[in-house]
């Protein structure tokens, strides 16, 4: 009852809050926007989906003034508005949170809210009237956060907050969330969405990114889809499905789900017992987790960034050491007596897919032949003895590129000159024609378009298929369902259970990764 | 007794106008860094202030201008430092080696251009310098015992950069913890995308405290020339800029703290001088060499942690980039 | 360095000659303004540096010294570590240099006593770099600054020594007695004018051999060894480095050795090549040139070289513009060293987007054209 009245006050006006009118970006060689036409209703929740390199953020960073358009026509309430840089944008009520917050670690919550608004030169005069404004505004919309806590100490849900009442403080009427849930678990992200809906309720205009098709059909009046750079539909929710946004983004038919198959079971090939890990600051990120990793099965790890995944691949890849617990790898066993390295790793077999491919699993500026060598340079593939051989560098490249068809195939490219897709191909090549016995993956698809997915899922799957053992970071959750014989959850570090495929379903593990322990441990 | 207190008041004293330039380019450091500009240049700008204020002075007879040429110069060379590291995202590195080697190659070439001898400037007369000011009721109160001489010899009796540059900590620290600015400041050297989304101008800013150290350097030189030296000579900065840098980076980039250093760097100075040919027991004369470079040694102690960690601001030295 | 939109040779070979322009026609300017003609100026240098007699072999003696010196700064540079302790590692290179020199060269013939202050030379250069790189590996910190420090410390130790523990006897000037002859470098105009060619004297010695094969061997290190490999590896992305299974720490020690070896190296051309003797401050500001030297050269060793010969050029061609003008010194040097620097370095790229457009519009002319 009460969903249909709060309907009825967001009832879209005739005037459309923004709307935009042949928005045009080029970044060099590279159209980002191209001819964009939009209408986001006043009072609406508007969702804008679509792939990587889509053109979203692209397109909202325009509205919000951190790049100016080549061409095109922005209105606001009706009227033309134009929009240089931040401030304008702000003047013009809209109001942005973004992917990666922008917040200062080291000062407090009142301090980065002030900031940028700070009421007089002096601090002390402003100081007392955020305070004011800030409980003002935590009240009326249920954001609940201390003013005086170091952001750097908060975590994720309550940064976010903080960039919320940001924006709502400087008057924002509309306001864009760029990729908000990713940090999330699916609780958290129940209770974003409730903050949502009743922003929505007073009027407020609310412009979501995402690339979750489950989440916009969840919570948006109105869907935008884009594709290459281009807008290619809009929807409304109840008039749609998840298989056909998909075919927009796409362009084509989709498979959500990736082919499946059994587990070829054989011997444990990597262990790990009761792994505790703590970081600089103290914090501890692993708290005990144990697990067996089977040769021939792939072995999925859910949840939400921030639990632990990261570090326990690191610390199985011997990036990070170990502090409490054991892994034991090819007949050697490794603790804190005895600690691994990456190098020692890969030669027991392991081979690592890393989360983070700019930084960690490519070179950027390296060519591709110097990065198809990675991690393998002191071998032969590089070259004989203390030396390094460009040309038997080249062949090896070479190779790799025609098995698992990377674009283009010229050894002599730089890694950064790659696309997402490729580069991640390159990445997945080169573990995978070492012949591990175990790999370790993490994010295999995070920002890599839609046919490069289904390659590498099947990639992944031949390798299990083989005999390898594949231990699966991800936390697009369809992507475990999809791949995991096995799904092992992870919440503030722990293990909170191993569940066998045909038990594993999104309800079960969304209360496992709320920290529930419903399924039992395999 | 007695002469071991003036002995120590005499000490004192020459660490404060020893200390003085210090000061005042470490100060410039900390703001140019807490605004996320690394500033390897403080000597080339202290050199090159050192000259400008003298050859001016000189010129024009009057100690003021000498301070006010040396402040614009100052500030101009920070404006080629900011135009290459903030407006070119250059190496913030690279560039101060330059502005250094820069400075000493310019000020020689201009001031024989200028004065024919050498590079040096003319010795300037009482009204082109800054000579010591007596603090009201210091000649009274010097008879009072003890206290007397810690007020008429110490405190009173330095020329005024000295008091300015003491009078610069409060002020830079107020100005970093109090006003806007300062929070703005900061805020773009720990965290430069969190003023981007603000809607404030990240190179703004980060011209604003490059100008100021720039200024701050440009004063420091000022001192050296026409305050403390009576005129210019070749190199005459001889490391202090560097002095300073490791005094920033003792003080952790805190305005009281970093006096502190400074003053102890000063004082080292100070008895280096004092104990040059005096034979110490067990070790016997000190080459003056050797206290010289505690400070630099000193330095690279506190580097290696030993005393606890010195974490720079967070975006220092990164030139900011809107991510795409 | 990083790369950028325009073709390679664009960004080795155009982009360091513009700076370099500008770095002179800013130079040309201050000429003029305190009164003498720039482009006169720029001839004497030339003459000075090429054609006057012994000019060549002045300019390739300066040569020398900054190919040691670029040559460690690039190799520091390329795991991105800024080694501006050139002068402090080269000083403590010709300490080192000396002490075997002096303790030796009563005993021994040239022939064994030289090759063993190289590898002293090498050495102690390599030790005094091995410090502040083991606290940048170990304990994080900042190599620039530690580097700046332990060039103060390296001048208050040679002044500490030289005026005290190794003063010639029976003097009171801070330095050493002469090496006996044996160990003297020869030099080149003597083997030039041995095999017929009469060439005026100049310091160039056998060093100069010595640091072209240096510069091979540089190559031969970053670009077609493994070792190499994993040190671009470090500089390029340290995380990528650590995943690659290479020991960060350790590589930045062994790199930051190399690169102090390297400086040290110096000392064969200046203290067992033309000194003959240890001295104070005899390192005269060439490690900071070979900071400007590994930029302009863009870390690669044939830049190196060619940049090396540019300031050869340019400290010959000084010494000539005092010797004629009564209004310029060798500080003139010293300011267009540090314009080079800055257009070079810190303003490398101000070109590159002006450039990268009229690329842009040239390769779409041709594409029309196609």
């Amino acid at each position: 009852m009460s969903d249909r009245l709060s309907q009825e006050q967001s009832e879209p006006t005739s005037v459309p809050a923004i709307r935009l009118r042949g928005i045009s970006k080029a970044f060099g060689a590279v159209q980002a926007n191209a001819d964009i036409d939009l209408d986001i209703a006043t009072g609406s929740i508007h969702g804008i989906i679509g792939e990587n390199g889509a053109g979203k953020s692209t397109l909202v960073s325009i509205l919000y003034g951190f790049y100016a358009a080549d061409g095109g026509v922005i209105e606001i309430d009706g009227s033309t508005a134009i929009i240089r840089n931040s401030s304008d944008a702000i003047a013009h009520g809209i109001g942005m949170v973004h992917q990666h917050f922008m917040l200062v670690p080291t000062f407090t919550v009142l301090e980065n809210v002030m900031l940028g608004a700070e009421g007089g030169a002096m601090l002390s005069a402003g100081r007392a009237e955020t305070h004011r404004e800030l409980e003002k505004l935590s009240r009326e919309h249920g954001l609940e956060i201390d003013p005086d806590a170091l952001v750097g100490d908060l975590p994720v849900g309550l940064q976010q907050r903080v960039e919320i009442l940001k924006a709502l403080r400087r008057g924002a009427r509309v306001l864009i969330l760029d990729e908000p849930t990713g940090v999330l678990t699916p609780d958290e992200t129940d209770r974003f969405f409730d903050i949502l809906r009743a922003l929505r309720g007073e009027g407020v205009t609310i412009i979501l990114i995402t690339h979750k098709l489950r989440e916009v059909m969840e919570v948006c009046d109105a869907i935008s889809v884009m594709r290459n750079g281009r807008m290619v539909g809009n929807r409304s929710p109840s008039e749609t499905s998840r298989e056909e946004l998909a075919e927009m983004m796409v362009g084509r038919k989709v498979l959500l789900e990736a082919r499946k198959s059994d587990a070829a079971s054989t011997g444990v090939a990597l262990t790990a017992e009761g792994l505790t890990w703590c970081d600089v600051d103290g914090v501890t990120r692993l708290n005990n987790v144990s697990f067996e990793l089977h040769a021939g099965e792939i072995l999925g790890v859910a949840g939400v960034s921030g639990n632990g995944q990261s570090e326990l691949l690191n610390l199985l890849a011997g990036i990070l050491q170990v502090q409490t617990g054991r892994i034991r790898i090819g007949g050697h066993e490794f603790g804190r007596a005895r600690q691994a390295n990456p190098a020692l790793m890969r030669d027991l077999g392991l081979a690592h897919v890393p989360e983070d491919r700019h930084r960690r699993g490519l070179i950027l500026n390296f060519e591709a032949r110097e990065n198809a060598v990675l991690g393998y340079h002191n071998g032969l593939v590089a070259g004989a003895g203390a030396f390094i051989n460009p040309a038997s560098m080249q062949k090896h490249c070479q190779r790799l590129m025609d098995r698992f068809d990377i674009r283009p195939p010229n050894p002599r490219l730089r890694a950064r000159n790659l696309s997402g897709g490729n580069q991640q191909k390159l990445v997945l090549a080169r573990e995978i024609d070492a012949g591990p016995n175990v790999l370790l993956v993490g994010q295999p698809t995070r920002g890599v378009d839609i046919g490069a997915i289904e390659f590498i899922n099947d990639q992944l799957v031949d390798l299990k298929e083989a005999g390898c053992a594949v231990l699966l970071v991800s936390v697009k959750l369809d992507e475990i369902l999809a791949l995991s014989d096995r799904v092992m959850v992870m919440n503030a570090g722990r293990v909170v259970g191993i569940v066998p495929r045909d038990r594993a379903d999104h309800p079960t593990i969304g209360l496992m990764m709320a920290g529930i322990a419903g399924g039992a441990a395999a | 007794m007695p002469d071991l207190w003036i002995d120590l008041l005499h000490i004192l004293d020459a660490t404060l106008r020893l200390a003085t330039p210090l000061i005042l380019c470490a100060m410039a450091g900390l703001i140019s860094e807490r605004g996320g500009v690394i500033d390897i240049g403080l000597e080339g700008k202290l050199l090159a202030g050192a000259f400008a204020a003298a050859a001016v002075a000189s010129l024009s007879g009057f100690a003021m201008l000498g301070v006010l040429a040396a402040v614009l110069v100052g500030a101009a060379l920070s404006l080629v430092h900011g135009f290459a590291c903030i407006t070119h995202k250059g190496e913030h590195i690279i560039s101060g080696v330059a502005i250094n080697i820069l400075a000493s190659g310019l000020t020689v070439v201009v001031g024989i251009a200028l004065f024919q001898q050498g590079g040096q400037t003319p010795l300037l007369g009482p009204e082109e310098r800054f000579g010591s000011i007596a603090l009201p009721l210091a000649a009274t109160l010097g008879g009072v015992p003890v206290f007397g001489p810690l007020y008429s010899e110490l405190i009173s009796g330095h020329n005024i950069l000295v008091y300015i540059a003491l009078a610069s900590v409060p002020a830079v620290y107020f100005l970093l913890y109090r006003t806007t600015f300062g929070l703005r400041l900061r805020a773009v050297g720990e965290a430069p995308e969190a003023i981007d989304s603000a809607g404030l101008s990240v190179t703004r800013l980060r011209y604003g405290a490059v100008l100021i150290a720039g200024c701050l350097c440009g004063l420091a030189g000022a001192y050296l020339s026409i305050a403390h030296g009576a005129g210019f000579v070749r190199e005459m900065s001889a490391g202090k800029g560097f002095i300073a840098l490791a005094a920033m980076i003792f003080g952790k980039w805190r305005p009281w703290p970093v006096l502190f250093a400074c003053l102890i760097f000063g004082f080292l100075e100070a008895i280096a001088a004092r104990l040059q040919g005096t034979e110490m027991p067990v070790i016997g004369v000190v080459p003056v060499e050797m206290i010289l470079v505690l400070p630099y040694i000193a330095t690279v102690i506190l580097l290696a942690g030993f005393f606890g960690q010195a974490i720079p601001p967070r975006a220092l030295g990164t030139p900011y980039v809107k991510e795409r | 360095m990083s790369a950028t939109a325009l073709p390679r040779w664009a960004e080795i070979g155009l982009i360091p000659l513009v700076n370099l322009t500008l770095a002179f026609t800013v130079s040309g300017v201050v000429v003029a303004l305190i009164g003498e003609n720039p482009v006169e100026a720029m001839s004497i240098m030339l003459k000075g540096a090429f054609i006057y007699p012994g000019g060549l072999g002045y300019t390739l003696y300066y040569t020398t010294n900054f190919i040691f010196t670029g040559l460690a700064v690039s190799v520091a540079f390329h795991a991105m570590l800024f080694n501006i302790g050139g002068e402090g590692q080269a000083s403590l290179g010709g300490l080192g240099a000396a002490l075997v020199c002096l303790a030796l060269d009563p005993f021994l013939p040239g022939l064994i006593v030289v090759p063993l202050a190289v590898l002293a030379a090498a050495a102690f250069g390599a030790g005094w770099a091995l410090i502040p790189g083991y606290l940048q590996a170990y304990r994080g910190s900042h190599v620039v600054i530690t580097t700046i420090m332990f060039n103060f410390i390296a001048a208050g130790l040679m002044v500490g020594l030289l005026s005290g523990p190794l003063m010639r006897p029976g003097q009171s000037s801070p330095q050493t007695r002469e090496f006996a002859g044996g160990t003297n470098l020869a030099y080149l105009h003597d083997w030039a004018r041995a095999l017929g060619f009469d060439v005026a004297s100049s310091p160039l010695n056998l060093s100069f051999l010595v640091a072209l094969a240096a510069a091979l061997g540089v190559w031969i290190l970053i670009w077609r060894t493994k070792f190499g490999y994993a040190l671009r590896a470090i500089g390029q992305s340290d995380p990528a480095a650590v995943y690659a299974g290479i020991r960060v720490p350790r590589m930045i020690v062994i790199a930051m050795a190399i690169s102090g070896a390297l400086a040290g190296m110096m000392a064969l051309n200046e203290i067992l090549g033309v000194q003959h003797k240890l001295i104070l401050n005899w390192t005269s500001g060439y490690g900071f040139t070979g900071i400007a030297v590994a930029l302009m050269g863009r870390n690669h060793p044939v830049g190196i070289i060619l940049a090396s010969l540019l300031f050869g050029a340019l400290f010959q061609g000084g010494a000539e513009l005092d010797f004629e003008f009564q209004t310029i010194t060798r500080e003139m040097v010293l300011m267009i060293q540090g314009l080079i620097i800055l257009f070079s370095g810190a303003l490398a790229l101000m070109f590159t987007p002006v450039l990268g457009r009229i690329f842009a519009v040239l390769k779409a002319g041709r594409a029309r054209d196609a």
